[in-house]
């Protein structure tokens, strides 16, 4: 069975169709690379999936079940959790905080509860040494590469049980050896089991780390492949719209 | 190649050593002691128990508002009003005592007006969009403004029934003659040590002064705690308030004037960051005493009262140029 399913989901915006009776469907533990040139609507179907967006048309199902979601709050309890294109950290806070960030740990009774230091740390920790990252749970994140920035914010999406991950163009302002961390980083979301959404404008990533493309232009699914059976020049013109549809 | 990953995660930065020398409270409080210890020698009347009791005494009502200010500044805001404030709540404390009221009465009449200024503020800041500068500065000028009303702009110096009692919370020195003022800092100051570290609101206060977009991105009620902050520190004005009209025995409407200025420099000088996200309660303590260690050093040394205006402001720069020459090395 399919994590998330999506059938038929239109999106527009007054007399703008962005996002045009588009579906597809998830597997658990796989990487999908969603591309396309701007506009072509990947961000607006990414928002409907992380709740921000309600789909003017078409339904969603996760893991089976219909679900409609009004708030991004909402999609995090279903298990989509969204690492943002920024990754939305605080440089001033400890790797580990900016992990719990709005989720924090706290012990003690009643109204009387304070933070769990230990309890974050160990736990943030954990995640980082399941990511096979060398990011150390006490360091500010100001001190921090771009790889371990990542690490941080994707740690952040494992904290809940999460089925589906959304990354917006996580490689995007990242130095060449930090983009292997990070694809690194995908592949362990992967080998977890977890379904990750790898939004990108770069090809050479996508063919690099993603078990299938998904090709959108102008609203439009074009194409929806095994990144085995394709290359970087269909997914080119598939882009560009030199070629126009291929099943 | 795990034993190595776990040990480089478990691994810790920063050794006490390390970080005590990278902070900036640390130099400060070592600027205050050296500044004491040249003091008593190069004076006679330095170290003498009452100027001491002065300056403690001095010190703890910048000190208070600084408290609060301190949660406005992490947020990456700012306080103009506290100044006005101060004189606003002492006003309507002494209004109300005057007119025959006890003083619980008067407290909670000054508590709430605190508390009301600061949900006006702070919900025009984070729910109308408003910049901090633009409304704490009109309401510097409303509540004093507001002081001269109720006071018909006398100075108020009978409060009622409760006279003596108003006077012994400010003025007397009920624990091991240590003035009052003082203990109600101390006590203050550990109550904003323990909500910046261990609560979960504090944890939220530095985040949105870090990064306000991402505070919100992963759920942190932003402008619930903004109007939050701006509460706290209008209220520590008005503690402020009361416990200074105790110690004075009487209210003019030019109680407070300026204030605000020490106090965002005692705030800043203690290691605060007026963009935002840092700052401590010791900081503000320490800030304040080390202006007020100045300004009482330059009396002593028979240097003209003109000067202080030149030798605190030249702190507070002193103070931003440490500040910038860390942030230099971190950025090579």
């Amino acid at each position: 069975m399919s994590v998330l399913e999506l059938a038929n989901i239109s999106k527009h915006f007054g007399a703008i169709q962005a996002v045009n009776d588009v579906s597809f469907s998830l597997e658990a533990g796989e990487v999908v690379g969603l591309m396309g040139d701007n506009g072509a609507g990947k961000s607006t179907l990414v928002k409907m999936i992380a709740g921000n967006f309600r789909p003017s048309h078409g339904t969603m199902h996760l893991e089976g079940k219909e679900i409609v979601m009004h708030k991004p709050a909402e999609a995090r309890q279903h298990g989509i959790e969204i690492v943002h294109q920024d990754l939305a950290l605080c440089n001033n806070l400890t790797a580990a905080a900016n992990v719990y960030l709005g989720r924090e740990l706290r012990r003690g009774i009643g109204p009387f509860r304070i933070l769990d230091y230990a309890a974050m740390y160990r736990r943030a920790g954990q995640l980082f040494a399941e990511l096979k990252s060398e990011t150390r749970p006490r360091d500010l994140v100001k001190q921090m590469s771009g790889g371990q920035r990542q690490a941080v914010a994707i740690a952040r999406t494992m904290l809940s049980q999460a089925k589906i991950v959304l990354m917006d163009e996580p490689t995007a302002a990242i130095s060449v050896r930090q983009v292997a961390e990070v694809l690194n980083l995908i592949r362990h979301l992967r080998d977890q089991g977890i379904a990750v959404v790898l939004i990108s404008h770069r090809m050479p990533d996508v063919f690099d780390v993603a078990d299938r493309v998904i090709v959108m232009r102008r609203g439009r699914k074009v194409a929806d492949k095994k990144i085995a059976s394709s290359s970087p020049e269909e997914v080119t013109g598939l882009i560009t719209g030199a070629i126009e549809q291929v099943a | 190649m795990a034993v190595t990953l776990d040990q480089t995660i478990a691994q810790k930065q920063h050794t006490f050593l390390s970080r005590l020398l990278a902070n900036q409270t640390f130099w400060v409080v070592i600027a205050v002691i050296l500044a004491c210890l040249f003091l008593s020698f190069a004076t006679d009347s330095f170290a003498t128990s009452k100027n001491l009791f002065n300056i403690t005494r001095n010190v703890t009502f910048v000190a208070i508002v600084a408290l609060g200010m301190t949660f406005v500044i992490i947020t990456g805001g700012i306080d103009l009003s506290v100044g006005s404030v101060l004189c606003l709540c002492s006003m309507v404390l002494a209004v109300t005592m005057h007119a025959g009221y006890s003083i619980e009465i008067g407290i909670l009449a000054t508590i709430v007006t605190a508390l009301a200024i600061g949900a006006f503020n702070g919900v025009l800041i984070a729910y109308v969009g408003f910049p901090p500068f633009v409304v704490t500065l009109g309401m510097l000028s409303v509540a004093r403004s507001l002081a001269m009303v109720a006071s018909n702009n006398t100075v108020v110096f009978q409060f009622g029934p409760d006279h003596q009692k108003l006077l012994a919370l400010g003025g007397g020195a009920w624990v091991f003659g240590i003035a009052n003022p003082v203990l109600y800092m101390i006590i203050l100051a550990l109550i904003t040590g323990f909500i910046l570290r261990w609560t979960k609101f504090g944890r939220h206060i530095f985040a949105i002064g870090g990064n306000e977009h991402a505070a919100t991105l992963t759920g942190v009620p932003v402008k619930q705690i903004k109007v939050a902050v701006y509460m706290i520190s209008a209220l520590s004005a008005g503690l402020a308030g009361i416990i200074q009209t105790g110690w004075l025995g009487a209210v003019t409407t030019n109680l407070g004037t300026g204030m605000e200025l020490q106090v965002i420099a005692a705030t800043v000088i203690g290691g605060a960051n007026l963009a935002g996200g840092v700052g401590t309660a010791l900081g503000a303590i320490v800030g304040a005493a080390l202006i007020e260690v100045i300004r009482n050093s330059l009396g002593l040394l028979g240097i003209n009262a003109f000067w202080q205006g030149t030798f605190i402001g030249g702190a507070i720069i002193l103070a931003v140029l440490f500040d910038r020459i860390r942030n230099f090395r971190r950025s090579d």
